[in-house]
């Protein structure tokens, strides 16, 4: 079985990849959702998969029985689909403000931080110093 | 006396610092004057160690230094240092006293003076360090401040340019020579300049002894001006001319001559020393001499003779016997005199008429009685003429190159036309400006105000005492450096003197000579002007286009990195991912390929769910149907967790996935959410291999994983705890709220600080597009609805 989750974990991190790479920022958020749902796996099982006892002590027992699903991926894994959850809200919103700001939900169109490729150009000079240079 | 001692040594240094931060703090209504007194202040305590350092002594002051670093840090006084700190705040002084005069018109005044306050500082520490390092640094320090003098007049370009092209070289020589003199100090196995010095057999059996000298010679050539790096000293002279006359005459320009003969002792019988030392030096005497035929702006012309000068000192230290290194200390000291005069003459003309052009002025002397005076003795001790110290150090150079014999007839040859050439240059800034018929100049001028008359004056004067009394000067200054440079005390006495011999025939040789370039001055000029070559070819054209080129490459390598488009950045990080993941397998030889179990569990068909919701999402046509895929992976995960034992995880993520689905598609419809993929088949191709890549090096990570043995330790730990410690039986529970309750509680902190951010960009403004009727990317996204 783990064989086949290798090559599930493995689709779903292309595919969320992919979709990072789209134009459109909706394609990304997508994207990032994707890419925790890989990654949640991914944790599940490196900490191995198999039996399908979930991990509660039983009544009267002390300890957890050695057959019952390792509990401390689920633990991890709970956290980070909450944060995940809280973390998409937050990146949609951020789109809808972006389409909002800038009409447009294409990733190159907003580019307001982004430098512009530079052109060398002869030194400008301020218009005071033009004038001082013209009267000397 | 060591209190003494330290109080000479260090007392300048300091005096200098308060003088700087005073004058830049305090409203000083004369700050030239303020400085003037500063530099006086520091001669008075330099010139009591005079007697000392004649009678063959030498002062040391501990100073800075740091024992982690293996830095000795301390001042040294000898007879070469002597010789500096007394020129650098001698003439210091009177260019204080008589930038006063020149710039007092200027309202920034007062930075100008700030700069060369720190800039006589520096140069002060570099002459009295005894460490190299210490040195190193003092060297640098005079870079920057003549980067602030030179471009002192920022708001014109030619000034910056100016002031950068004259950091850039020196700066990148000063690197060159502290790679050297770090070669050095490992071999020596010390930073001390006077350990160094007595090490000498350990330095010069070092196997990077070569390399080392070299670049030591690259510094001191860059900051000495020597070929091929003169180029940057002419155009330095865009700095106001109290700066030209003191960095350029007496102070920075020498720092390299300083370090070459600081230096000479180690390496003054090698023959690559002495053979780079006189070829670049008669190379830069010639050079110099010529190009000084070409200009005719006052100062220009002055800055190639200083070029010359520059050059024949570095000639005289290559050749080392204790004629050329006496007459090498005596041409320092005249030069020093006579140039910063004849800078400041310069200074004056061109205050007074509105121009430095030699070419159009003449006849200053009946306006100008006072500067005609201080101009024609300098002028004579730079032609070399009795009774003027300047003879006696042309002397000096004529008969320490005769000594040398027949192979040195090239020398002779050289400096002779350097010679003459100087004399004529000297004719056309005396003769022709002050004499013959007034021109040049529209108000009739008159001699300038006593502060900017003072410094050429005494300088002048100061030459002409100087030959009279040259043994007295030679004794008290010359002599005692001769024996630090030379490392022995040379038998020479200088003399005014020397009777009817060849050396008297080459001096009246070269003053006829050199009247005869003065006559034909003004056919020379424009013959070597109309040579279009000198300025096609040379290496400040080359300077010209490397800096052009490191700019266009900078510019390159920017716009290939920061080419600004946030697609390109994320395939780079992906790409970076991937390579490393995989190449870390590689190198590690930590390919694990899973074993093929038979394929008989059910649950496979929820994997199988999730590869088809994954294409699905790939291949959707619009963001909708995309976000229905991405819901169909959510659930069938979901199924998966549920189907291994994690009911909790199992449940969070329906609850998650339903969430995420109904208010992605809600908040998406306010976007065009029907828009199809945007980019084009070809880059589909290029991102799908790009995904791919990734994704199959998180898949050999994982089977890597999977390979390697399980650590069970931690989970067994919980699992052993859980009832006993924290009475629990839901493990996973308990993890979350007693083992790892922090964690919970920062994770809850994080989802309530998204929540409020995402309340407060809702409230902020309305979502509808701001700037839909300008903009043409909705009507775009508006067609493809």
């Amino acid at each position: 079985m783990s064989t086949v989750f290798i090559v599930v974990v493995g689709m779903l991190t292309a595919a969320s990849i992919y979709m990072f790479l789209a134009r459109d920022l909706p394609r990304v958020l997508i994207g990032f959702v994707l890419l925790g749902t890989a990654t949640n796996l991914a944790i599940f099982v490196a900490g191995r998969v198999g039996s399908m006892l979930p991990p509660l002590v039983e009544p009267g027992a002390k300890a957890l029985a050695a057959e019952a699903a390792n509990p401390l991926p689920q633990a991890l894994i709970l956290t980070a689909i909450v944060i995940g959850f809280g973390l998409t809200a937050f990146a949609l919103m951020l789109v809808v403000k972006a389409y909002g700001a800038f009409a447009t939900i294409s990733i190159e169109e907003v580019d307001e931080a982004e430098p512009r490729p530079v052109k060398p150009q002869p030194e400008p000079l301020a218009p005071a110093f033009r004038q001082k240079q013209e009267a000397a | 006396m060591p209190g003494l001692t330290t109080l000479a040594l260090i007392g300048p240094l300091m005096i200098g610092v308060a003088g700087a931060i005073l004058l830049a703090l305090l409203p000083i209504r004369r700050p030239a004057m303020a400085a003037s007194l500063a530099a006086l202040a520091c001669l008075a305590l330099y010139l009591p160690m005079l007697p000392v350092i004649s009678a063959g002594g030498s002062l040391f002051a501990a100073f800075w230094g740091s024992t982690s670093l293996g830095i000795v840090g301390g001042l040294r006084l000898d007879g070469l240092s002597l010789i500096f700190t007394l020129l650098i705040t001698g003439i210091g002084a009177l260019i204080f006293i008589y930038a006063a005069g020149y710039l007092s018109e200027d309202p920034r005044q007062k930075r100008l003076v700030v700069f060369l306050l720190v800039f006589m500082i520096a140069m002060l520490g570099a002459v009295t360090a005894d460490d190299v390092i210490l040195l190193f640094v003092f060297w640098e320090l005079t870079s920057l401040a003549s980067f602030f003098l030179v471009g002192y007049k920022h708001e014109s370009l030619k000034a910056r340019k100016a002031a950068l092209q004259a950091l850039l070289v020196t700066g990148s020589g000063g690197l060159a020579l502290l790679a050297g003199l770090i070669l050095v100090s490992i071999a020596a196995g010390t930073t001390s300049l006077s350990g160094i010095l007595s090490a000498r057999e350990a330095v010069l059996a070092h196997a990077a002894a070569a390399p080392a000298m070299l670049l030591i010679i690259l510094g001191c050539f860059t900051k000495s001006a020597q070929v091929p790096f003169h180029f940057w000293l002419p155009n330095a002279m865009a700095a106001p001319t109290p700066v030209s006359a003191y960095l350029h005459s007496a102070t920075m320009v020498k720092l390299g001559i300083y370090l070459l003969a600081r230096l000479n002792p180690l390496y003054q019988n090698e023959v690559l020393w002495q053979g780079i030392l006189t070829f670049f030096g008669v190379a830069t005497a010639v050079t110099g001499a010529v190009l000084a035929f070409r200009e005719t702006d006052l100062k220009r012309v002055l800055a190639y003779t200083t070029v010359t000068a520059l050059g024949t000192l570095t000639m005289l230290i290559g050749i080392a016997p204790a004629l050329s290194i006496t007459a090498a200390m005596t041409f320092l000291v005249v030069h020093a005199f006579y140039k910063a005069a004849l800078f400041m003459v310069a200074g004056i003309i061109d205050h007074e008429t509105g121009t430095r052009d030699a070419a159009s002025l003449g006849g200053l002397r009946r306006h100008m009685p006072l500067t005609t005076v201080a101009a024609l003795l300098a002028a004579f001790s730079m032609a070399g003429l009795p009774p003027f110290v300047g003879f006696v150090a042309k002397e000096l150079i004529y008969e320490a190159k005769l000594e040398l014999g027949q192979t040195a007839a090239f020398l002779i040859l050289g400096s002779f036309l350097v010679n003459a050439a100087t004399v004529a240059i000297a004719c056309v800034l005396s003769w022709r400006v002050f004499f013959g018929e007034a021109r040049g100049f529209t108000q009739a001028p008159h001699d300038p105000p006593k502060t900017m008359l003072a410094g050429p004056i005494l300088l002048a004067i100061l030459g002409l005492v100087a030959g009279g009394l040259p043994t007295a000067f030679g004794n008290a200054l010359i002599d005692p450096a001769v024996t630090v440079v030379l490392g022995r005390p040379a038998e020479v006495t200088l003399k005014l003197w020397h009777g009817f011999n060849l050396v008297l025939a080459l001096s009246a040789a070269t003053m006829a000579l050199g009247v005869l370039f003065y006559l034909s001055w003004e056919r020379i000029v424009p013959r070597l002007r109309s040579l279009e070559a000198m300025d096609r070819y040379g290496p400040a054209v080359g300077y010209e286009r490397l800096l052009a080129q490191v700019i266009a490459g900078a510019e390159t390598v920017t716009t290939t990195i920061q080419h600004g488009s946030l697609r390109g950045y994320i395939r780079t990080l992906f790409l970076v991912i991937a390579t490393a993941c995989i190449g870390t397998l590689i190198i590690r030889g930590g390919f694990a390929w899973p074993r093929l179990e038979a394929p008989v569990d059910p649950r496979l068909g929820i994997a199988l769910l999730i590869i088809v919701g994954a294409i699905a999402v790939m291949v959707a046509r619009t963001s909708i149907q995309a976000v229905l895929a991405m819901g169909l992976v959510g659930f069938a995960t979901a199924l998966i967790f549920l189907s291994f034992g994690a009911p909790d995880v199992a449940f969070t993520q329906f609850a998650v996935e339903t969430l995420l689905v109904v208010i992605l598609a809600t908040a998406l419809m306010r976007l065009p959410l029907r828009r199809r993929d945007l980019r084009t088949g070809h880059e589909k191709t290029v991102d799908l291999a790009v995904a791919l890549g990734g994704g199959l090096a998180v898949a050999l990570m994982l089977a890597a994983v999977l390979a390697s043995p399980f650590d069970p330790r931690l989970s067994l730990w919980f699992g052993a705890e859980s009832v006993p410690s924290a009475h629990g039986r839901n493990v996973v529970n308990v993890i979350l709220v007693d083992f790892r309750a922090l964690d919970t509680l920062g994770e809850i902190t994080v989802l309530a600080i998204a929540a409020f951010a995402v309340v407060a960009l809702l409230r902020r403004t309305p979502e509808t597009p701001e700037k839909a009727s300008q903009s043409p990317n909705l009507a775009k996204s508006e067609g493809s609805r």
